[in-house]
């Protein structure tokens, strides 16, 4: 039986002494800053180039996303067992961060094959799904176990600053270089190059820890024999069966109030600019009230926000504040998942654990999705939106009636 | 340390690089145009082929013009960029990409007679396909958008149209009853794409894309409603005695082919071209049909005869999206 972090433990020493977050996660923080500009730069014109630059019709890359989005997952869990077994989570880190930019470059050369534009998208996302893990394991190993909430609050901040830059760098690309497509893709290749040199010089890898030896595959699956660990998982999934997609939730709201196609984009700003404001106010909070709580109350944000959506009332202000609470339940949930995590698991399997947690999380969501196209499909999107509504107050009062574990503080 | 210096000269040199290739990329593009083009008024005359001129140069994007006589001559050009162009009677439209605007918007103009803008609407996407109806009553668009689908960062089509007398605007067809095999069809995936229009303004027919499979949906538009008559076909064009439909097949390897729909035997015959096509085809005459061939990173317009011994033929290199008087 593997123990839970203890207090005695010698990160307790920096204590609740410091405002600041640690010097390691705010350079992950910073790494991450810069590689989601470089990302979301592509991102954001992909559309444009392949069907304005090379005359593709991009309807034959959306048909392959299903399963792109299975790899990633599966990905995910590789790159947590391989950092945990290398025991180096900064090198598997930096392996997924090359790749992905790396893959900048590959995109150039690609030309216009659809096979090799297919390819470099593909492994463009495996960077993204092998680093997601064991960096998310230095966050917590690099933080007091007392902070955990505000550290990952730190990064996601971070994280959205970078990819809500993104575009506006890749639209001053396009205007600087007369709309040269190949200018984009070599930027976005320097600002990823510089994010992989960043990663090397500022973030300091977590020293070796635990039970000598090889940490075999059964290792991951073994986790779960940890019972806090084990109903966290539980309900996150479960949670995850229940949580609307954000493109149904935009959807609505553009229906609801008729919003302006072209102001449409705009919709997944709103949230993320929430996101941004108060993922560490957030979770500072989690960590003085309890993260699971902070938790569960996202989750309430959102089926207040889905109410919203759906209710009588029609006034505009009620899609702003919509999408506000759109944007809460991602600060409260989106880091405070992984913090909530991070102490119930060894030290030295702990990308692996986060890994499994959040692909968990994810695939409960990708059926969440299916499932809510389906009652879409069979009745109408309001219908699918209520029931999924209930569905999700019913989880999230159960889980917190339950209360899957005594939370320390 | 060394370290750090290393990284930090790393990080200089990167950045050096992207700016650099930024600054040589302004002055890329050549001063001269690739083939020969007057500049001027451009306006609609009979026996013209319209096309989107891709020849480098300065009037690279433009709408251009050459006698249909002689596809080859000198190109006649205006002011206008157009990524998509069609025209009927005395209505024309055109589709082009907003530029700086990220996520990509389309700026959809309806032109008058003398090519004068009469409408202007700003909608999000990318232009895919843009036609108007034989009468000129109705000019309709398909555009690419992205992540709007619930299967998330997928691309998407959404396809509208705009009547010119009274302006009444459809941005989306998507919410039209259609009917499969007999029964309404539901789901939420579902995606048009390429419209036309036959004589009487009324009839028209479009692709429906669902579950990876598309149907080739005729509709009525009065009574607003649509049923499928033939699967995988896509990007229908109705030919002028509205008796046949041409359109791009899908292949087993995902590319797709020319095939023409008789309407009345419902028998489907294939055209002699044997390239891989991407376009919605226009017909040229009641047996030759128009559309775009990729090459390399441009594309020519083509033209072929619609029986399957015929011989297709490149009539205008450097162009897309051809439309004819």
């Amino acid at each position: 039986m593997y123990l839970a972090e203890s207090r005695s433990s010698a990160s307790t020493k920096v204590g609740r002494r410091g405002r600041r977050a640690p010097a390691n996660v705010v350079a992950l923080g910073v790494v991450s800053l810069v590689t989601d500009i470089s990302s979301e730069m592509v991102t954001a014109i992909l559309p444009l180039y392949l069907v304005i630059g090379l005359g593709l019709n991009p309807l034959q890359f959306g048909l392959l996303d299903g399963l792109y989005a299975g790899a990633t997952a599966v990905l995910r869990l590789v790159g947590g067992h391989v950092a945990d077994r290398w025991r180096r989570l900064k090198a598997v880190a930096g392996i997924g961060y090359g790749l992905s930019a790396a893959c900048k470059l590959g995109l150039l050369a690609a030309g216009s094959s659809i096979a090799a534009i297919g390819g470099v998208l593909a492994l463009d996302r495996a960077g993204k799904g092998i680093r997601t893990a064991p960096r998310d394991a230095l966050i917590s190993l690099s933080s007091a176990p007392e902070s955990l909430g505000r550290s990952f609050g730190v990064h996601r901040a971070m994280d959205t600053v970078g990819a809500l830059l993104g575009p506006l760098v890749a639209a001053g690309v396009l205007w600087a270089s007369l709309g040269d497509f190949d200018a984009v893709f070599v930027t976005s290749f320097c600002v990823a190059g510089c994010g992989v040199l960043l990663l090397v010089v500022l973030v300091k890898d977590h020293p070796r820890q635990g039970p000598p030896g090889a940490v075999p595959i059964r290792g991951m699956l073994k986790l779960l024999n940890i019972k806090a660990f084990r109903r966290c998982c539980g309900w996150a999934a479960a949670l995850g069966l229940v949580t609307i997609t954000d493109s149904f939730v935009y959807l609505a709201l553009q229906r609801r109030w008729d919003v302006d196609t072209a102001l449409f984009p705009l919709l997944p700003i709103g949230t993320a600019a929430t996101f941004l404001l108060l993922a560490v106010p957030l979770g500072r909070l989690a960590d003085r009230v309890g993260r699971w709580k902070l938790f569960l109350a996202g989750h309430v944000a959102l089926v207040v926000a889905l109410l919203m959506l759906c209710g009588p009332a029609k006034s505009a202000w009620l899609a702003v504040a919509a999408l506000c609470l759109h944007g809460i339940f991602y600060a409260a949930t989106d880091g405070v998942l992984p913090a909530v995590a991070g102490p119930l698991l060894p030290e030295h399997l702990r990308a692996s654990g986060l890994a499994l947690l959040q692909t968990g999380q994810a695939l409960a969501r990708m059926v969440s999705a299916v499932l809510v196209g389906l009652v879409w499909t069979l009745w109408d999107l309001r219908p699918a939106l209520l029931l999924t509504t209930g569905a999700l107050l019913v989880v999230t009062i159960a889980a917190a009636v339950v209360r899957p574990w005594e939370e320390a503080r | 340390m060394k370290k750090v210096l290393a990284s930090a000269l790393g990080m200089i040199l990167l950045i050096g690089a992207a700016v650099l290739y930024v600054v040589q990329a302004r002055g890329g593009g050549p001063a001269v145009n690739a083939r020969p083009v007057v500049s001027g008024r451009l306006a609609l005359a009979p026996g013209n082929l319209y096309f989107r001129n891709l020849a480098e140069g300065p009037d690279q994007g433009k709408l251009a013009a050459v006698s249909a006589d002689d596809p080859d001559g000198t190109r006649q050009v205006g002011n206008l960029m157009c990524d998509r162009f069609a025209t009927a009677r005395s209505t024309s439209i055109c589709l082009r990409t907003k530029a700086g605007s990220l996520p990509p918007l389309t700026e959809l103009l309806v032109l008058g007679a003398d090519l004068a803008i009469k409408h202007q609407q700003t909608l999000p996407g990318t232009p895919s396909r843009a036609r108007v109806s034989p009468d000129g009553k109705i000019v309709n668009w398909t555009l690419f958008v992205s992540g709007d689908s619930y299967a998330a960062s997928g691309f998407s089509t959404r396809t509208g149209l705009y009547e010119v007398d009274t302006g009444r605007l459809v941005k989306s067809i998507e919410e039209i009853p259609v009917f499969v095999d007999g029964r309404r069809y539901f789901a939420s995936d579902v995606n048009y794409w390429g419209v036309t229009f036959a004589a009487d303004g009324n009839r028209f027919y479009v692709t429906l894309g669902s579950k990876g499979k598309t149907y080739l949906i005729e509709a009525d538009y009065r009574r607003y409603r649509g049923d499928a008559i033939l699967q995988n076909a896509e990007c229908p064009s109705l030919s002028p005695d509205g008796r046949r439909i041409a359109y791009k097949q899908k292949n087993a390897d995902g590319s797709w082919r020319l095939a023409v729909l008789d309407l009345g035997s419902r028998r489907v015959t294939h055209p002699a071209e044997g390239h891989a096509i991407d376009d919605q085809p226009l017909w040229r005459d009641a047996g030759n049909l128009l559309y775009a061939l990729k090459r390399d990173a441009t594309t020519d317009i083509w033209s072929t005869p619609i029986t399957a011994t015929g011989t297709p033929m490149m009539l205008v290199p450097d162009a897309a999206s051809p439309a004819i008087r």
